[in-house]
């Protein structure tokens, strides 16, 4: 599958932010993060920012982003519609959590649960991204039952990242706590990734040319002559080769980038706890860039690795 | 609405394509092109049509497949027969699934299933281009406009099989009134007396992919075994004739012209 820019950006940037709005939530609701203005400014500013930058970059993949509100209305069967209407949802209870925090720096009942609901739509929304992708039959290395984790403990992972980084330039106590998150998160989410990776490695193919042009008579069956002579949009969106080429490389740079560096950097910035809180900060900062980055490179192999079963008219023996 | 029709299609719209007869010349290709680019789906766009790296929308493409018999190695050896493979002409356009994924992962409802004749259409002006349809549809059906951004695909030529202005004769899909080689068959799969329903039990129609579980409206009938005089002597397919003629015609001028 084609990776297209636009839809990498959003997934990897609105996971973070669904991530990050999930843990700030708790985190207020436990009362970890205190009701203090600027904290609330600086984290949910932070989460809203990164989750509409990425809703509008999914937009810009549109043939006609000016119709983008129509996809609210199909939900009763469309992941994609699904996810559109939990997104909008989830606005509402954090802009109004974002609204007293800031505002009134309230601490209440209502706070409390304008944070639970914010929590549970991030968490929901980011699931019905997973399953549009989970729930398409013709990319096997998508509809599998890893696909949707893998989108949920990265966001977990990257909004853990991001809210260490928060603690520690606040000087809150719930640093420590958070530490332990990262470095739990980072373990967990490169886990399952990593079962992905066995599973896909793993998985016979389902179909082949034989079955999906119903000459399964015949022994073996090639493509001889293509239906023309230039690449056409099947090929251009499904077709996509370049990132097979290099996967193993490319697995290799995620999990150096979205994984052992933030892992290393986040070690160091406990050990630079006792020193001036500027430094560990930085580091913790550093070691979310780097998550960040990882996760980008992730998800551009979760596209380029993906092979649609279109390809078998295309000279693909299986798929 | 992109939920699939509650009650099953009364009738199922489709076509039967024969594997054995299609000549792989395109002019289906061409003529779908042709009419759709001016009917229902219009326009049919292409980028850069007369370069070198053109590109566009079309509805129905043909792909030529070698497909090789596993006795192939036996049959070459005993010279009995000759080989079973053979090049495979597969043209291919939306087989109008009863259970469309296409339809249901529409976010907007511009995907849909018809519940009178089970045809599968976009309607365009609620179509945001988003390609999920494409992604999901494991039969390359759908093309996105490169210039409208929006998706197009086969309407089974809605426009001509239900137009009243044209001949009764013509109400049927443009591929399936231009293919010289009758390779194409167009009618209600739903219906048993049908003459699309009866070839596909005489002759054995398949799906494409069944292990998908789309359960495609369109059939395949599969290509007939070779008969049995071919290779052989006198077949249309034999030696040439001996260059050495005895008697007759040809024989006294064969002697005549010969130099002893």
């Amino acid at each position: 599958m084609n990776p297209a820019f636009s839809v990498l950006i959003f997934t990897t940037l609105s996971g973070a932010g669904y991530g990050l709005l999930t843990l700030v939530a708790l985190l207020r609701m436990t009362d970890a993060f205190p009701a203090v203005r600027w904290l609330g400014f600086t984290s949910l500013s932070l989460a809203l920012v990164l989750i509409t930058i990425g809703l509008m970059a999914s937009t810009f993949h549109l043939g006609h982003p000016e119709r983008a509100w129509r996809a609210l209305s199909q939900w009763r069967s469309s992941w994609l519609s699904r996810e559109g209407v939990m997104a909008l949802v989830t606005y509402m209870p954090a802009g109004l959590l974002w609204l007293g925090w800031i505002f009134w720096q309230a601490d209440n009942h209502i706070m409390s649960l304008l944070a639970l609901m914010s929590a549970l739509g991030a968490i929901l929304t980011v699931i019905c991204t997973g399953m549009i992708y989970a729930s398409l039959k013709t990319i096997p290395q998508w509809h599998n039952v890893w696909t949707v984790p893998v989108y949920l403990m990265f966001a977990l992972m990257t909004g853990a990242l991001l809210c260490y980084a928060i603690s520690l330039w606040f000087g809150l106590p719930a640093a420590d706590g958070l530490a332990v998150l990262v470095l739990l998160s980072l373990l967990g989410a490169w886990a399952v990734k990593w079962s992905y990776w066995q599973a896909i490695d793993t998985t016979p193919k389902s179909s082949d040319i034989r079955s999906a042009t119903g000459l399964a008579a015949f022994a073996e069956v090639r493509l001889l002559d293509p239906p023309h002579t230039e690449e056409n949009f099947l090929m251009k969106e499904m077709g996509y080769q370049v990132g097979r080429k290099h996967a193993t490389k490319l697995r290799r740079l995620a999990l150096l980038l979205g994984g052992v560096l933030p892992f290393a950097l986040t070690l160091l910035a406990i050990a630079a706890a006792s020193g001036p809180f500027w430094i560990a900060a930085v580091i913790a900062s550093l070691a979310a860039l780097s998550g960040i980055a990882g996760v980008f490179i992730e998800r551009w192999l979760l596209f380029a690795q993906a092979q649609h079963k279109v390809t078998l008219y295309y000279g693909q023996p299986t798929a | 609405m992109t939920s699939l029709p509650q009650n099953p299609p009364a009738k199922r719209l489709g076509l039967v394509i024969d594997l054995d007869t299609c000549v792989g010349c395109h002019a289906c290709v061409v003529n779908c092109k042709e009419w759709n680019t001016g009917g229902y789906p219009a326009p049919l766009s292409d980028l850069n049509p007369y370069g070198a790296a053109q590109s566009g929308a079309w509805l129905n493409r043909v792909h030529s497949f070698e497909a090789v018999y596993e006795d192939n190695a036996n049959a070459a050896r005993d010279g009995a027969s000759q080989s079973q493979s053979r090049t495979v002409h597969f043209p291919k356009s939306c087989l109008h699934c009863q259970d469309a994924a296409c339809v249901t992962v529409c976010p907007t409802g511009a995907s849909y299933k018809r519940e009178e004749d089970g045809i599968v259409l976009v309607q365009e002006d609620l179509c945001i281009g988003c390609g999920l349809c494409s992604w999901a549809c494991p039969y390359g059906a759908r093309e996105m406009d490169p210039t409208g951004g929006v998706m197009k695909k086969c309407t089974l030529c809605i426009d001509r099989i239900y137009n009243e202005e044209i001949e009764e004769a013509q109400r049927q899909p443009a591929c399936v009134n231009t293919c010289p080689a009758k390779a194409r068959h167009f009618g209600d799969l739903a219906d048993p007396d049908s003459s699309v329903s009866k070839l596909v039990a005489e002759r054995g129609g398949m799906d494409l992919m069944p292990e998908m579980g789309y359960r495609p409206t369109n059939k395949y009938l599969p290509p007939r075994p070779r008969r049995d005089s071919y290779g052989k002597q006198g077949g249309a397919n034999g030696p040439l004739e001996s260059a050495d003629p005895k008697g007759g015609f040809l024989g006294w001028v064969d002697r005549l012209l010969s130099d002893d």
